[in-house]
């Protein structure tokens, strides 16, 4: 059985949850451990790739909207420095989100190299 | 001063469309510039240190991005080893399968599969693009939109796309502060109209993504690509943030597809030289690269210009293959309307709507033109019944239904209401009756007068302030008595939950199945395979509404019943010289009693006989029962006539006249086009057949010239008319004298 982020499950996101109050943003959010069944779905049907973003987007999933919103800010072009998208990139380490700390420590040095930094 | 043939010409519409002279240096053309590099990859150590002209130290951007994560390197060498032309073979091969060339192409840098796809020919790219979408049932995106970003309008256009097909309902705003408002009213629309439509907000990037973790949205598409850094970059990102983004999405369980197209570069100034196709194949690259599980493509906001090049539109096209070969959702274009004539635009699209994609248009103008704020689109609602029509034309699935226009009426007026009572409930706006009333029944927004502006942007306002979520409007439209409505919404939110529409191609049916990649994988290899509708879809497709049976048109006819020419006694021979006979068809008076110029038989036969007299002729109106060919009515009344000079008429009013000495195809006058024919004519056939019983030779009456496509409006009708006429002539039935009476009788 899917379960959201909060631990509920799929077939208890109703109507009368709602009704009852019973439903938070997070029981309407997708868990980890789906993005990690659709990373392998996706690699069997031939899309490595698709399954690499799934697998970095759970990482993604339980970081705030507003961590999200300024971790991609922070890529955008002219934004950071170098430092800066290391300290991100330690910073997601640290909370086992290691694949998009590889992405942005990636980010870094390609940024220095095409002078796209701040 | 031109002769007046280009005078004429150039008046045409096609001549409003800019056409360029092929330039390479500014990136106006469509494939294979001198810049273009040759295909190349160079794999160390599992590591590509060279790609299509450039080493691993020169890179840009892109290139890094692609070359660390887009590749396949375990085939790569396979697949860039084998010949263009080998490769452009399979990929038209019906018995090489789809898993094949995917396989191969995952290899494959951005430079080749440029120069394979760039060998392929029109015809063989249909048949390519039959073969290498993702998902087996094509579908079909709108734009609903308005200029007022009327949230009333908004909901029941929404509705009314829903109930047309759509699956994907793209929104926009002419006022950006509006962007959340837009995206509640679309969504509640959207649910009105059917179980699960996907709805996005297309604004710039960082909202669309706010929007959509508030569960506002429940796709998102507005996520472009360029092909060079420079415009990358001009357009605030790079390979590096898009990729974040898009497992920013996923990772709320939100579906994404990023944009491009070709000629978009070049537009900005910055193509560097390349042509379209091979900047377009650098962001497919990177699309699959980066993770999306789909792309917009085929010109997008340029396809005008890359229409203004040689070969272009079949570049629009080949683009979108790439992306299907690229084993990624393709959303084929076909949106910004690319040319102010009707038959360039048709010739765009027509190959890929026979085709089938994903999405057929990655935005159907669902609203009127000047509603769609996105600009007007290569189709709009002017076009849907042409749409409909041209899907039963080719027994083809465009992802569209006929809809009942009641049932349109019914959900507008729910939309409608569900806004004006969310909004409310939510403490967002109020809306006057007179403004609902105007918004059910309006054809764009130019009819509803009653439209505040300031009420989405203030709506949008404490949408965002308060933190509204899908949640809450969920929630509301339960409260205020939508709770079907309310159970859609919340079956999106519980998708996002599921995930399976994260993976390539998804949409809901009405029964929320997704249909995907993963669940309606295309399996078309060859005649006899693939996607076919089922029989209940193609009755939709083949059932349009403006269709007519002869029983619609004997119902029709009926309408118009008289009793006002009855039978007299059997016809008789006429012997007077000033005696004309009026041979009527075996239908006329019993069974049809209107022409296809909708004069009723009986005031034709009134002009014909005012037209005798005035010539100091005797008409006499005789049925002839036993064909149905006018010349042998027009003969036979002339054998009966005294002077030997008839009228022949059909009830559908086509008319002759003839002479007793003649063959029955020979005739001295004839108005062949009935729906052109008016009374004065009529009377003027009636005086010159006075003229030819007097011995005189008249100026022939001719049929009324007409540039319209007067067959295709009243052939399904006449065919329907000689139905009812042969069912009524008998072989052996005798003819009839018939007087017109000048008023109904009782009986």
């Amino acid at each position: 059985m899917t379960r959201a982020r909060s631990g509920r499950e799929r077939d208890d996101i109703t109507l009368g949850a709602l009704r009852e109050s019973a439903l938070g943003n997070d029981d309407v959010r997708i868990h980890p451990e789906t993005l990690e069944h659709q990373a392998q779905v996706a690699e069997g049907a031939g899309n490595p790739q698709l399954a690499a973003n799934f697998r970095r987007a759970a990482e993604l999933s339980d970081l705030p909207d507003a961590e999200v919103l300024a971790i991609y800010e922070a890529l955008r072009p002219g934004r950071s420095s170098a430092a800066d998208l290391l300290a991100i990139a330690d910073s997601l380490q640290q909370r086992g989100a290691t694949m998009n700390a590889a992405l942005l420590r990636e980010a870094a040095a390609i940024y220095e190299r095409r002078g796209l930094l701040q | 001063m031109t002769v007046g043939r280009f005078r004429f010409m150039d008046q045409q519409r096609v001549n409003l469309d800019g056409f360029a002279v092929e330039d390479a240096s500014l990136g106006l053309l469509a494939f294979n510039s001198p810049a273009d590099p040759e295909p190349d990859l160079l794999i160390v150590e599992g590591r590509v240190t060279r790609m299509d002209g450039r080493d691993e130290s020169d890179f840009d951007s892109i290139d890094a991005f692609i070359a660390a994560h887009g590749l396949d390197l375990g085939v790569a060498r396979e697949a860039m080893a084998i010949d263009n032309t080998a490769l452009a073979r399979m990929i038209v091969d019906p018995g090489v399968p789809r898993s094949e060339l995917v396989r191969l192409v995952a290899g494959m840098t951005p430079a080749k599969l440029a120069r394979v796809l760039a060998a392929l020919r029109p015809a063989e790219l249909v048949i390519a693009m039959t073969k290498a979408r993702a998902r087996r049932t094509p579908s079909n995106q709108a734009h609903v939109t308005n200029r007022s970003d009327d949230p009333l309008l908004l909901a029941a256009d929404a509705a009314t796309a829903a109930a047309f097909g759509f699956r994907e309902v793209e929104t926009t705003v002419p006022v950006l502060g509006d962007a959340a408002s837009n995206a509640v009213a679309v969504s509640i629309g959207a649910a009105v109209g059917s179980p699960g439509v996907l709805v996005q907000c297309s604004v710039e990037e960082a909202l669309e993504l706010e929007m959509g973790m508030r569960g506002l949205v429940s796709y998102a598409e507005t996520v472009s690509l360029y092909g060079t850094e420079q415009i990358f970059i001009d357009g605030d990102d790079t390979p590096w943030s898009k990729a974040f983004l898009t497992s920013a999405y996923a990772s709320r369980g939100i579906k994404m597809r990023v944009t491009s197209g070709g000629g978009a570069e070049a537009l900005m100034g910055g193509a560097e030289g390349c042509s379209m196709f091979y900047l377009e194949a650098r962001c497919v690259s990177l699309a699959r690269a980066i993770g999306a599980q789909g792309v917009q493509n085929g010109g997008i906001d340029s396809a005008s210009v890359a229409g203004s090049v040689p070969g272009g539109v079949r570049s629009m096209m080949a683009e979108n293959l790439m992306v299907m070969l690229r084993n990624l959702e393709a959303c084929t274009g076909n949106d910004a309307l690319m040319s102010e004539s009707e038959v360039r635009r048709t010739s765009r699209t027509h190959p890929i709507f026979i085709a089938g994609t994903d999405f057929i248009c990655s935005g159907f103008g669902s609203i009127q033109r000047y509603d769609n704020m996105f600009g007007p689109s290569q189709w709009n609602a002017e076009d849907i019944d042409d749409y409909l029509v041209m899907q039963r034309d080719w027994g083809i699935d465009g992802g569209l239904k006929t809809a009942d226009a009641n049932e349109v009426e019914r959900l507008r007026r729910r939309a409608a209401e569900a806004v004006r009572d969310v909004y409310r409930h939510l403490g967002l706006a109020e809306f006057s009756d007179e403004w609902v009333e105007q918004a059910i029944d309006a054809a764009g927004s130019k009819d509803v007068p009653a439209a505040d502006l300031m009420v989405p942007l203030t709506a949008a306002r404490l949408i965002r302030d308060t933190e509204i979520t899908m949640l809450d409007v969920a929630r509301a439209l339960d409260e205020c008595g939508y709770e079907q409505e309310a159970e859609r919404v919340l079956a999106m939110l519980r998708a996002r939950v599921e995930g399976d529409y994260l993976q390539t191609a998804a949409i809901f049916t009405e029964d929320m199945q997704v249909l995907s990649l993963i669940t309606d994988a295309n399996d078309y290899a060859g005649p006899g395979t693939g996607y076919q509708p089922t029989p209940a879809r193609q009755h939709e497709i083949d059932t349009v509404r403006q269709q007519r049976s002869v029983e619609d048109l004997r119902a029709e006819q009926a309408r118009s019943r008289s009793n006002r020419l009855r039978v007299v006694g059997p016809a008789t021979q006429g012997h007077d010289p000033r005696d004309v006979v009026i041979g009527v068809s075996a239908a006329t008076g019993r069974e049809l009693w209107v022409t296809l110029s909708g004069l009723p038989v009986n005031d034709v036969i009134e002009e014909l006989m005012a037209g005798l007299e005035e010539e100091g002729c005797t008409g006499r109106i005789v049925r002839i029962n036993d064909t149905i060919d006018l010349g042998r009515i027009g003969l036979e009344a002339a054998r009966l006539a005294g002077s030997g000079i008839a009228i022949g008429l059909q009830a559908k009013g086509t008319a002759l006249i003839h002479r007793r000495d003649l063959t029955p195809l020979a005739n001295l006058e004839l108005y062949s086009v009935a729906p052109t024919v008016t009374r004065e004519l009529y009377r003027q056939l009636g005086i010159n057949a006075g003229r030819h019983a007097k011995g005189s030779t008249p100026e022939p009456a001719r049929n009324p010239y007409s540039d319209e496509a007067i067959e295709a409006r009243y052939h399904t009708k006449v065919i329907s008319l000689v139905t009812i006429e042969r069912a009524c002539a008998q072989v052996d039935g005798e003819p009839e004298t018939l007087e017109l009476t000048a008023m109904e009788s009782d009986s």
